[in-house]
Formats: structure tokens, sequence, C-alpha cells
């Protein structure tokens, strides 16, 4: 149990400092491979506490996939470099009020959550039970996610296609004048389309007709 | 003290794991050389050694007294953390594969998404090198590692979902076990064919090695490196090409299965079934990349997302209606 509290702590902890970090540092790129930093550690912490999938998918999805496009769009528009005019202009006044708005709802939303959350020592009963019976944490997510969410399953995948493709939609831009390349013409063509020998007489040439 | 005898076990396994790789790794390098030599008619390293073998180890020597140049204008921490997540990412995945039916150092129920989340973790090192290097070519090559690996993913997932549909388990042992009368390889050659091309993508090997084409990029993300950090680079390039071939083996080829389950056959060891089934796939790597030229870059991203992904969608499809009506799925 020892060694499990440290474990906990130690991800927990990376996990809150990583977090305090990807708002607090300067380089927006260092934020980045903080927030990388908070996902790792949050994807441990759900290993520790039986959900291997949960932690798995975490890593996938969000490390590997997410948070390589974040790198990307913020290494690709030099987000460090507009942040330092934007601060330099004293516009950042205007908007300290609405940061203020919304970070006072958030605070209200946690206190009203964390007051309604009484802590339950027969969590860990719930937990051994989960770990004594033969199915995997995997086995028990497709169990129910398949049979009794399976609609609701099904209407988040669509709702997620419908996103997808709107903002393909959204940012496709049919322009003229761009020569496409046909892959299959390239590939399809052979060596008599391309050379051809000739005899060549001298001081006569050949004709080059294209 | 029971803690300490814990660990120490542990150590022990774990390095018992990981040196057999890292020289393994060196003792790839050179068959890859080799390979490549003979195939252009050429004798290759040939003289450390018995027919060259200790090429890398002499390489390896040379770049340990070289010097480490960092560039004055390059992002310090993240330039040398860059090799060092590659080769961590590198070596850590080993722990779930399975050598045997109990030699596997961590048994874990989610192996095969643990092998894919730490693959697809990959490309940060990449990222990294070539965004902490501050210079041209070195974060063009990182950017097109990073679309070209993020790509290559999604096919290797679907691949995977085709696999695990047969198998109904996540857990690598499980995998091998499933395939105890049939190999994978037989009933789902082309994911094998599929699977095969997007590990080259993935790797970043011939002919799809464009973020570190030389002919454009100089060396792409390792440009700036030098000494020790190029060559742990290149020990972690090696150490995933070997763990994508071993992910070959045990989704495709049976894992340390023998080919025939008959008497002589059977008194060999598992680990060195898997160990031959991992040097055959790379021995195509190495032929790939001596006979393939390379991709140009559209094209590669059209056959990642127009031809790999739609194709092993649609396995994945008539995989799961075959096994549903002639209801063979796994079910437990």
């Amino acid at each position: 149990m020892i060694a499990h509290a440290i474990f906990f702590y130690t991800f927990s902890l990376i996990a809150v400092v990583s977090a305090i970090m990807v708002t607090a540092s300067k380089n927006t790129v260092h934020s980045v491979f903080f927030l990388i930093l908070d996902f790792i550690s949050i994807s441990c912490l759900f290993i520790m506490i039986g959900a291997e999938f949960l932690g798995m998918i975490m890593l996938i999805v969000y490390v590997g996939a997410v948070a390589v496009l974040f790198l990307f769009v913020v290494m690709m528009l030099n987000v460090a470099q507009q942040k330092n005019q934007w601060f330099a202009g004293q516009q950042s006044s205007k908007h300290i009020p609405v940061g203020l708005i919304i970070s006072t709802l958030i605070f209200v939303e946690v206190i009203i959550v964390i007051g309604g959350w009484k802590y339950k020592p027969e969590i860990f009963d719930i937990n051994n039970s989960f770990a004594q019976t033969s199915i995997s944490n995997t086995h028990s997510l497709g169990q129910i996610l398949y049979t009794d969410y399976i609609h609701v399953f099904q209407i988040s995948g669509m709702i997620l296609l419908v996103a997808m493709v709107g903002a393909i939609v959204l940012t496709f831009r049919q322009r003229s004048g761009v020569k496409r390349q046909s892959y299959i013409k390239q590939i399809s063509r052979e060596r008599a389309d391309g050379v051809e020998v000739l005899e060549v007489q001298s001081n006569k040439g050949v004709k080059i007709d294209d | 003290m029971e803690y300490v005898n814990i660990v120490f076990e542990q150590v022990y396994k774990i390095l018992f794991l990981l040196v057999p790789v890292l020289v393994s790794v060196a003792m790839v390098v050179w068959l890859d050389r080799r390979v490549w030599a003979f195939v252009q008619k050429r004798q290759g390293p040939n003289v450390v050694g018995p027919f060259g073998i200790l090429q890398s180890l002499a390489d390896a020597l040379k770049y340990i007294f070289k010097e480490m140049i960092i560039p004055s204008s390059s992002n310090k921490v993240i330039f040398i953390l860059a090799p060092i997540v590659t080769m961590t990412l590198a070596l850590i995945s080993w722990a779930v594969i399975p050598f045997g039916a109990t030699q596997v150092l961590a048994d874990i129920n989610v192996g095969i998404l643990y092998l894919f989340a730490v693959s697809s973790l990959g490309v940060y090192g990449i990222i990294m090198g070539g965004w902490a290097s501050n210079s041209k070519y070195p974060f063009l090559g990182a950017i097109r590692s990073a679309a070209q690996m993020v790509s290559y993913e999604v096919s290797i997932g679907v691949i995977i979902i085709n696999v695990l549909l047969c198998v109904g388990s996540l857990n690598l042992n499980d995998i091998v076990i499933a395939q105890q009368n049939l190999w994978f390889v037989i009933p789902l050659f082309p994911m094998f064919v599929i699977f095969f091309i997007s590990a080259l993508a993935e790797t970043n090997r011939p002919p799809f090695d464009l973020p570190e084409a030389e002919a454009e990029l100089v060396a792409g993300y390792q440009t700036e490196y030098s000494g020790m950090m190029y060559a742990m680079f290149w020990l972690g390039e090696y150490a995933n090409i070997l763990l994508m071939c071993s992910m070959g083996a045990i989704l495709f080829l049976g894992g340390w299965l023998s080919p025939i389950e008959i008497y002589p056959f059977t008194l060999i060891p598992g680990a060195i079934w898997l160990i031959f089934k991992i040097l055959l796939l790379f021995f195509l790597f190495a032929l790939v990349k001596a006979i393939v030229p390379r991709y140009r870059y559209d094209q590669l991203m059209r056959l990642g997302w127009k031809v790999f992904l739609p194709f092993s969608l649609v396995w994945v499809v008539l995989t799961a209606s075959y096994l549903f009506y002639f209801n063979l799925l796994p079910v437990n």
C-alpha cells in the first residue's frame, strides 16, 4: 500500500506541477511539452486505479495524435512572437474582466462539486471486488458500451464524424488553375510512350514534336 | 528488505532483457549494411572482426569519443532530451514482448495497446530534436516525420483491430496462443503486407525515409546532432525497427510458436523461434532499403490515407462479418 501511495503522489504531483507550468511557462512550445507530461502522468494515474484501457487510449489519442497537432500549430505559427507583440501594446487589460468572470464561474462550479462530494471509505472494497472478477477492464468496458449504451455510443460516433466532415467542408477550397497529378497516368506510363529510338542522319537532325 | 529483493529481482530481469536487445541492435545495424551492400554487389563492412561483425561496436566507440556539439542558438534542454526520449521509448516497449509462454517481463492485459501507444509516442523524439535544433533542415525533417508517423499509425491501428477481432484479447500472449492452429499471416495476408509497409513508414525506413532524406534535407532532424547524441538517435531508431519486426512476428507470424508442432521442432525454445522470425522480417526491411527508390511526399500521404486506410477498414468489416456469420467470434 505504501508503494502504491508513493507512486500515486509522485504522478499526481507531476500532473499538477506540469498543469501549472502549461500556463506559467513563457515559451509556448514548452507549455505544449508540459501539457504532454500532464497527459502522460494522468494516464499513469488511470492505469494505477485499474482503468488500463482508458490510460492507454489516453496515451494513444491525446499524446500520440492531439498533442502532436498542438505542437505542429504552435511551432508553425510562432505564437511566442505574436504573444510578445500583443503584450507590448497595452491591449491585454481589456480582457481581464472577461477572464475574471470566467474564472470565477469555474471556481464556483468547483466549489459546488467539492461541497457535494463525500469521501467514501468503501471505495477500496469496490475496487477489490472488481479486481477479483476474471473479466478484465477492457472486456467489461466493451460489454457495457456495446450492449446497454450502444445507441449513445453510435450517436457520439456520428457526432464526431459530422464534426470531422464539417471541418473539412469549412476549410476546403476549390482553387482554379491548379495542375493536378493523375497517379494512374503516371504509373501506367510505359517505356514506349516516353522513349523513341531514331536514326539521326548527319547534318539533318530530328524533328521534335510536342 | 522484501522491497529491496523485489527491486533487485526486477532490475536483474530488465538487464537480462535490455543488454541482449542493445547488443542485437548493434548486430542488426551490421546486418542491415551487409545486406544492403550485397544487393549492390559490394562487400560492405568486413574488416573489424570476423565478417566485420564488430563494425557497429567500433562505430559506437568512435561516437563515444567524439565531441558533442550543442548549437549555440538551440534550445539546449530539449536538444539534449530528444535523443534520450527516442532511446527510452524504443527500449521501454520491449517490456511486453513475450519470448515464451512465461518469458515476458510484464504480462499486462493491454499489451498490444501499450506497444501501439509507445510507438505513437516515438514521434516526440524526432519533433523535439528537429525543433530544438533551431535550424531549417531539422525542422523540415521533423514536420515531415510527424505528419508521416501520425498518418501511418492510423492504418497500423486498424490492422491491429483486424487481428484483435480474431483473438478476442489485447494480451500479447493470448494473441500468440490464438495462432496455434493457423498463423494470422494466412487468413489476413493483405493486412500483413500493409502492416509491413506501414511499419517501414512508421520507422522512417526507405522508401519512406523522407524525414532524413539526405538528398534534400542533409540528414533531416539529425543534422545538428553529433557524437553520442547522434548514436543514441541511431540506436533508438534501430531498436524501434526491431520492435516493429517483433510486433509483426507476434501479430502475424505466431510469435514464439514453432512453425510445425512436431517433435524435433518443439525442442527448440520459443525465444529462438521469435528471434528467427524477427530476423526474417528485418531481412525484408534491409532488402526493401536496397531495392526501392524513395517516395515523393504527396504519394506517401496518398498511400497512407487514400489506399491503406480505406482498404484496411474494408478488411475490418470483412473479417468481422466472416467471423460473425460462421460463428467464429472469440467469446469467453
